[in-house]
C-alpha cells in the first residue's frame, strides 16, 4: 500500500471523484493550473481539463455563490477556499444559501457542496493564515463539518463527503498537511461520517480532539503515561454531527475528560461537547471538563507556539482533573 | 442552430434580423455605452406605436402576454387585501412591474431556469408554477410543498426550474450565474438561466461578484435588474453615483441594455435578444428594466413617509405597463372592453376559488420541523423532537 500525506490523499480522492463523477466540480482561486497553493489539486487540471476545474476570479463570495447554483442545477460541485481565514467573505453564501438551501425549499432542492479548506496554526501565517473558525460552522444548522487528522480519514471521509447529498465543510490541518503520512489504498473506499475514532485506549482520563490536535494529545498520552497516567485519545473526525455517544462511552469509564481545541476557548467547540457530556455523564465525573484551547486572542505571529496547545498544556490539564 | 454568419452583428439571429424589425432596433447596433445610457421602447406611454416595430406580437402572443400581466395584478390586490385583513402575515405586491416580470419571463423555454428576487411570482406562475402550490406557501399550510419554511412569497418550484427566493438581497444572483455555470460545463446545452434583482441589490458585494463570475466564464445566464427606483425607503440617487444601472455592466465586459420596464414590447424585446444570445452560447447580459414600485415596499411600509406620493401618481396614471397595453390591444381589435371584464372576472374567481380552498388548512405536522435540516435528522434534531413530542403528550 502506498504511502501518503494528507495533501496527496486529499488529491487521490478528488481524482477518483473526478474520474466517477461526471458532474463533478473544483473551483476555486489558483486551484486548475497551478494545482492549488498547497497543490492538492494538482494534476487534475491536466486530467480533467479548464471547465472541470476552475481557475476562478478571487472572489470567494462567488465561488460559493455559484457553486450553490451549479449543486442546485444538479451538478457535484468541491470548491476549495485557499485558507479558512479568507472564508469569510462567503459566509452569507454558506450560513444563509447553503446550508439552508434544502431545508427552505422543502426538500426540493438539496445542495451537495463540498467545501474544502486547509484551517489551523502551526505554519507561521499570523492572523490571517492560521485560524480555526469551525465553531461557527457547527453552529450552522444544515451543514457537516469534517476535520480529519490523518491521510487514511482524509481521504476516506473526503470520499464519503462526495458520496452524499448535504453541504460539507471539510477542513484540512493545514500544519499537518505534509507532516503526517500513512498507508492509504490507491482505490477508493470511504470512512464513516459522524463516527469518532479511538485512537488510544486508557483508563484514567478521556482526552477529546480533531485535526492537528490529535497527534498532540497522543503525544501528551504517552508521556503521562510515563509517569503512570493512563489515557485515552479519542479523535472526533465528525465535528457535525458529532459522535456523544463514543464519548460518553469513553467517559464513562474513564470518569474525567480533557477537550483540546486551537480556536478560542470562548463558545469553542469544547463548550459544546463539554456540555453534552455533562447532561449525559455528570454522575460517574470524578472532576470538572477541562478545556484546553487557543487563548481568546486574535491569533498571534511571534508567540503562535504559546497560542497553540501543546502536549506540556494538555498534561497540565491531565493532572488538573486527577488532582480535583 | 446555425451559427453567425459574415457580415452579421454579434448577438443576432441569422433568420431574424434585428433592421428587418421596424426602426426602434436601430438601438441593437448603438455602441456599448450608447445602449446601456439609452433606453429601448417600442409602445409609447400613450400606447402609439410603429407597427414596423411589433410584427412579432400577434394576437395571442398579446393576449398571453396581457393575461400574466392582469393576473398578476389582479392575484396582488387580492392577497393584499387579504393582508390588510389579516389572513395573511405578509405579503408584497408588485403593481407596476408586471410587464418587467412578465414579459421578460415569457421569452425563456420550458427547459430554461429562473431565478427570482422578490417580485417575480407573476413570473413563475406564468412559466406554470401550480398555483395551488403557490396559494398554500403563502399560508405556510400542510400543503405547502415547501413545508412552511418561509414567509408568505417565497415559493420554489422544482418542476419549472424556478429556484426559491432568499430573503438575503442580491445572494440569487450568483447563484443564477452558477446555474448557468453548470448548464455550460454539462454540455446540456439549448438551457439559458434567468436571474432578476433590484436595483437595491446592485449595490451588494454579490452582485458585483455575480457579474464579474458570469462574465469571466460566459455564462448562458441573463441577468434582470428592475430598477423600481426605491429600495425601501432609499431612492436610486442613493443607490449608485452611475447614470444608469446598466452601465454598471459594461466594467465587467458584459454587453448591457436597458430598456422601458413599463413597455411590454421593449421588454419582451431585449429579453428574447439576451436569452437567443445565451442560448446560441455567446454569453450574458445585463438588462435594466425602468419602472417605478407603484405600491409600498411591502405590507410593512408606509411610503407616504419618504416619497413624494404625487410622483407616483403621475407614474400610476401616465405609465404603467397594463394602461397602455389595453389601450394596444382595443386598438388592434383584440381585447374588448367585455372580454377583460370576462378574463378578469374569471381570474379573480379562480383566485378567491384556491384562497378559500387553502385558507383553513393545518400547519404542517410537527416533524417538519426537523426534516430536510439535512437528508437525514441527526441524533440531536430526533432527540429535541421526542422530548417536545413527550411534553406535548403530557399537556
Ligand atoms: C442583505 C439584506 N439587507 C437588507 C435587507 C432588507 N431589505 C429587504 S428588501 C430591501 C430593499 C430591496 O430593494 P431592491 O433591491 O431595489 O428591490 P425591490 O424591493 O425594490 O424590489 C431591503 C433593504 C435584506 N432583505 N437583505
Ligand atoms: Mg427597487
Amino acid at each position: 500500500m502506498p504511502t501518503m500525506n494528507i495533501i496527496q490523499a486529499v488529491n487521490s480522492a478528488l481524482r477518483i471523484q473526478m474520474a466517477r463523477e461526471p458532474k463533478a466540480v473544483i473551483l476555486g482561486e489558483d486551484v486548475g493550473k497551478f494545482g492549488g497553493v498547497f497543490r492538492a489539486t494538482s494534476g487534475l487540471y491536466d486530467e480533467f481539463g479548464e471547465d472541470r476545474v476552475i481557475d476562478t476570479p478571487l472572489a470567494e463570495a462567488g465561488i460559493i455563490g455559484t457553486a450553490i447554483g451549479m449543486a442546485v442545477y444538479g451538478m457535484r460541485p468541491i470548491p476549495e477556499i485557499q485558507f479558512s481565514d479568507f472564508i469569510f467573505p462567503a459566509f452569507d453564501q454558506i450560513v444563509n444559501e447553503m446550508a439552508k438551501f434544502r431545508y427552505r425549499s422543502g426538500g426540493q432542492y438539496p445542495c451537495p457542496v463540498v467545501i474544502r479548506t486547509p484551517v489551523g496554526g502551526g505554519i507561521r501565517g499570523g492572523h490571517y493564515h492560521s485560524q480555526s473558525p469551525e465553531a461557527l460552522f457547527i453552529h450552522t444548522p444544515g451543514l457537516k463539518v469534517v476535520l480529519p487528522s490523518n491521510p487514511y480519514d482524509a481521504k476516506g471521509l473526503l470520499l464519503s463527503c462526495l458520496q452524499q447529498d448535504d453541504p460539507v465543510l471539510f477542513m484540512e490541518p493545514k500544519k499537518i498537511y505534509r507532516a503526517s503520512r500513512g498507508e492509504v489504498p490507491d482505490e477508493a473506499y470511504t470512512v464513516e461520517l459522524g463516527k469518532a475514532k479511538i485512537v488510544r485506549e486508557g483508563e484514567q482520563v478521556t482526552l477529546i480532539g480533531y485535526g492537528a490536535m490529535v497527534s498532540i494529545m497522543e503525544e501528551a498520552a504517552i508521556k503521562a503515561e510515563e509517569i503512570g497516567i493512563s489515557c485515552e485519545v479519542i479523535d472526533l473526525r465528525t465535528l457535525l454531527p458529532f459522535d456523544l455517544e463514543t464519548l460518553v462511552e469513553s467517559v464513562n469509564k474513564t470518569g474525567r475528560a480533557v477537550v483540546v481545541h486551537e480556536a478560542p476557548k470562548t463558545c469553542g467547540f469544547g463548550a459544546e461537547l463539554a456540555s453534552s457530556l455533562y447532561e449525559r455523564c455528570l454522575g460517574v465525573l470524578e472532576a470538572p471538563i477541562e478545556r484546553v484551547a487557543g487563548f481568546d486572542t486574535p491569533f498571534p505571529y511571534s508567540l503562535e507556539h504559546e497560542y497553540m496547545p501543546n502536549a506540556d498544556r494538555v498534561i497540565g490539564a491531565i493532572r488538573k482533573t486527577l488532582e480535583w | 442552430m446555425s451559427g453567425v454568419q459574415a457580415g452579421e452583428r454579434k448577438g443576432e439571429k441569422a433568420a431574424t434580423p434585428m433592421q428587418a424589425r421596424g426602426p426602434a432596433f436601430a438601438y441593437f447596433d448603438l455602441d456599448e455605452e450608447a445602449k446601456a445610457r439609452g433606453l429601448f421602447s417600442i409602445l409609447a406611454e400613450d400606447g402609439s406605436y410603429d407597427p414596423a416595430n411589433v410584427t412579432r406580437f400577434d394576437k395571442t402572443l398579446c393576449l398571453q402576454l396581457y393575461r400574466g400581466m392582469l393576473w398578476t395584478r389582479l392575484m396582488d390586490r387580492q392577497f393584499m387585501a387579504l393582508q390588510r385583513q389579516g389572513v395573511l402575515g405578509f405579503y408584497a405586491e408588485t403593481i407596476g412591474q408586471e410587464a418587467a416580470s412578465i414579459c421578460s419571463a415569457a421569452t425563456l423555454e420550458p427547459q430554461d431556469w429562473l431565478v427570482p428576487a422578490l417580485r417575480e411570482h407573476g413570473a413563475g406562475l406564468f412559466r406554470g408554477m401550480n398555483f395551488e402550490n403557490f396559494v398554500a406557501q403563502l399560508f405556510g399550510n400542510a400543503n405547502d410543498i415547501t413545508r412552511g419554511r418561509q414567509m408568505p412569497l417565497h415559493p420554489c418550484d422544482r418542476p419549472t426550474n424556478y429556484l426559491n427566493m432568499s430573503s438575503c438581497i442580491a445572494t440569487q444572483i450568483s447563484h443564477a450565474v452558477g446555474v448557468a455555470m453548470g448548464m455550460k460545463i454539462s454540455g446540456v446545452g439549448n438551457q439559458v438561466c434567468m436571474g432578476y434583482m433590484g436595483d437595491g441589490a446592485t449595490s451588494e458585494g454579490d452582485f458585483h461578484v455575480a457579474m464579474n463570475f458570469a462574465a469571466v466564464r460566459k455564462a448562458p445566464v441573463v441577468l434582470i435588474c428592475q430598477n423600481n427606483q426605491w429600495a425601501i425607503s432609499t431612492p436610486v440617487s442613493g443607490q449608485t453615483a452611475a447614470e444608469t444601472f446598466a452601465l454598471k455592466g459594461i466594467g465587467y465586459g458584459m454587453e448591457s441594455l436597458r430598456a422601458d420596464g413599463n413597455d411590454m414590447f421593449a421588454v419582451y424585446e431585449v429579453c428574447k435578444y439576451a436569452v437567443d444570445k445565451a442560448r446560441r452560447g455567446e454569453g450574458p447580459t445585463f438588462i435594466e428594466l425602468l419602472n417605478y414600485r407603484l405600491s409600498a415596499h411591502t405590507s410593512s411600509d408606509d411610503p407616504s413617509r419618504y416619497r413624494d406620493e404625487s410622483v407616483t401618481t403621475m407614474w400610476r396614471e401616465k405609465r404603467e405597463p397594463l394602461i397602455r397595453a389595453r389601450i394596444f390591444l382595443e386598438k388592434k381589435g383584440w381585447l374588448s372592453e367585455a372580454e377583460h371584464e370576462a378574463m378578469a372576472a374569471q381570474i379573480e374567481s379562480t383566485i378567491r376559488e384556491v384562497v378559500a380552498k387553502q385558507r383553513d388548512v393545518p400547519a404542517p405536522p410537527l416533524r417538519s420541523l426537523i426534516e430536510d435540516v439535512q437528508q437525514t435528522p441527526w441524533w440531536r434534531l430526533e432527540e429535541d423532537l421526542a422530548a417536545m413530542q413527550e411534553l406535548l403528550a403530557k399537556q
